[in-house]
């Protein structure tokens, strides 16, 4: 009897949706918008991060060697700078290749070039590129760094440039932090009203329904036998929905995909949303899903009091 | 079968539709409920039905009082009453047969019980060649026939019928008298309420007259007297 009933509801609930046409696709389409704009913000928030990230592989701190220092002093210093839990990267440039991206950077100055010719020998000494897996954690690698040339007189750092960029990586870290909240914030607000707006239109579709309700109330139906169809309607709202949501973010993401890329973000929107299409869809068709059915079990709750 | 036990009902706004209403309906009877707007009959109906509660007294159906069912046992009880309503209520994106099928999967009953009774009851209000056809492509007596078939297909113990021929033409009211005097007939008990002197005349039955929320006469074989 339960797979019966169980069919019937299912039955029911698609014999609801397909007959209700003008109500289901005023549904759908009201779903279909929140959900573009739960859609539209993942998107968002994905490019957000894609930006952010860019501007994070730009920041780095730079320590500049002693020239007397030798390759396998300067490879030592490397690992351990690479065995600090805040480093993601460290990249050694040596002397000549210091020499030979001065002289790129110089090559429309002659008289720097003239002068490095006239010096006769290399008067660069060899660097490491460091890259913290995040901007906040600089501070404490420079400390670090600090430390290893107080502590030992023979230390083949010769200088730290943390200090002179101190200002600008404290003000990133702030706007990229600050960048995050706020995008979440906004996330969750257009989140909220999509869902809002969505569960008051699927509630007056119950609304309209009432009547329907007290009757089957009437003829001895059971809770469950009344809500669930019902339910099985709001979940098509969302499917059907979260299927055209997708369908329209094609267009909209090709169209927007180069200017992402121009903006400087790192990403083609539409290559990222192909790519993630399913993760994309999944977190979309679970909202839809969700709003559908808990706005129907929520709204015919009202009318079920007789 | 029907008890009302000094039955009095004030709603919130102060009105009091009933006031100590006692009276007993047996199996089997036909019972006509006339009186005035606001005389107390549709409160009667409601209350038969579970939709309100006494303020005073209890109702029984079989011993049991009605208002104290809790909501299970309440769709069980529904489930032995039959109801026909002035406005229909048949459920509009359903075809005939469905709306009847409804309230017979409602009940639990099997999908070969049902395509055997819909057909069957359908007959007897001879509407089997509209049974595809959705309540609006029907006319005021046959949606009123679909409502009586909803009610009788699970065989219920009693049908309660508010003002039925309210919304009908003289020929399909006489149609709908015949179909519950046949019900009737055949050992279901029915209430009815009416504002229709012809009907309540016709029908020829015990007859309770309603006024300001108590009974102003009850008689047996009676007549419409207000």
């Amino acid at each position: 009897m339960l797979r019966t009933n169980i069919k019937r509801v299912f039955k029911s609930g698609f014999l609801n949706f397909w007959r209700n046409g003008s109500v289901s696709v005023t549904a759908v389409l009201i779903m279909t918008m929140a959900l573009l704009v739960i859609g539209s913000l993942l998107l968002t928030q994905a490019l957000l991060h894609s930006t952010l990230d860019q501007i994070k592989n730009k920041v780095d701190i730079n320590v500049y060697l002693v020239t007397s220092a030798e390759e396998d002093e300067i490879l030592a210093l490397k690992k351990q700078i690479e065995s600090q839990p805040e480093v993601s990267e460290v990249t050694y440039s040596s002397r000549e290749q210091e020499l030979a991206d001065f002289k790129t950077r110089h090559e429309n100055d002659e008289l720097t070039l003239q002068a490095l010719d006239e010096i006769g020998d290399n008067p660069l000494g060899a660097s490491l590129e460091i890259k913290a897996k995040d901007p906040s954690q600089y501070e404490g690698i420079s400390t670090f760094l600090e430390n290893q040339k107080k502590e030992n007189s023979e230390s083949i750092i010769d200088k730290i440039n943390y200090s002179r960029n101190k200002a600008a990586i404290a003000a990133l870290t702030k706007i990229m932090d600050a960048s995050r909240t706020l995008g979440l914030a906004v996330a969750i607000f257009f989140a909220v009203i999509a869902f809002l707006i969505s569960f008051n239109t699927i509630r007056l579709t119950i609304y309209m329904a009432r009547e329907e309700i007290s009757v089957k109330r009437l003829v001895g139906a059971s809770t469950r036998y009344i809500k669930g169809p019902f339910v099985v309607s709001g979940l098509m709202y969302g499917a059907v929905a979260t299927l055209l949501a997708l369908l329209l973010l094609l267009p909209i993401t090709y169209w927007a995909g180069p200017h992402t890329l121009d903006l400087g973000t790192g990403v083609n929107l539409f290559s990222y949303y192909l790519s993630d299409i399913l993760s994309i869809g999944g977190m979309m068709l679970i909202s839809g899903l969700f709003i559908g059915a808990l706005s129907s079990y929520w709204a015919v709750k009202k009318y079920l009091k007789i | 079968m029907i008890y009302f036990d000094k039955v009095s009902k004030t709603y919130q706004n102060d009105t009091k539709a009933l006031d100590s209403v006692s009276f007993t309906i047996k199996p089997k009877e036909f019972v006509s409920i006339v009186g005035h707007s606001g005389a107390g009959k549709t409160t009667i109906i409601k209350m038969i039905l579970g939709e309100e509660k006494p303020s005073n007294g209890a109702v029984y159906f079989e011993s049991v009082n009605i208002g104290g069912l809790r909501k299970n046992e309440m769709t069980d009880y529904r489930r032995r009453v039959g109801t026909v309503f002035q406005d229909f209520r048949l459920l509009p994106n359903l075809t005939v047969y469905e709306n009847i099928a409804f309230a017979m999967e409602a009940c639990g009953r099997t999908d070969e019980e049902i395509s055997a009774d819909v057909p069957h009851v359908l007959g007897l209000v001879d509407l089997t060649k509209k049974m595809m056809n959705f309540p609006h492509q029907l006319s005021g007596g046959e949606k009123q026939r679909v409502a009586i078939a909803r009610a009788i297909v699970n065989q219920p113990d009693i049908i309660i019928a508010d003002e039925p021929t309210g919304n009908l033409d003289p020929v399909s009211t006489y149609d709908i008298i015949q179909i519950l005097k046949k019900i009737n007939d055949l050992g279901t008990t029915v209430i009815l309420t009416t504002h229709n002197k012809g009907v309540v005349d016709s029908i020829g039955k015990r007859v309770i007259t309603m006024e300001g929320g108590k009974i102003a006469r009850d008689d047996k074989d009676g007549k419409f007297a207000i």
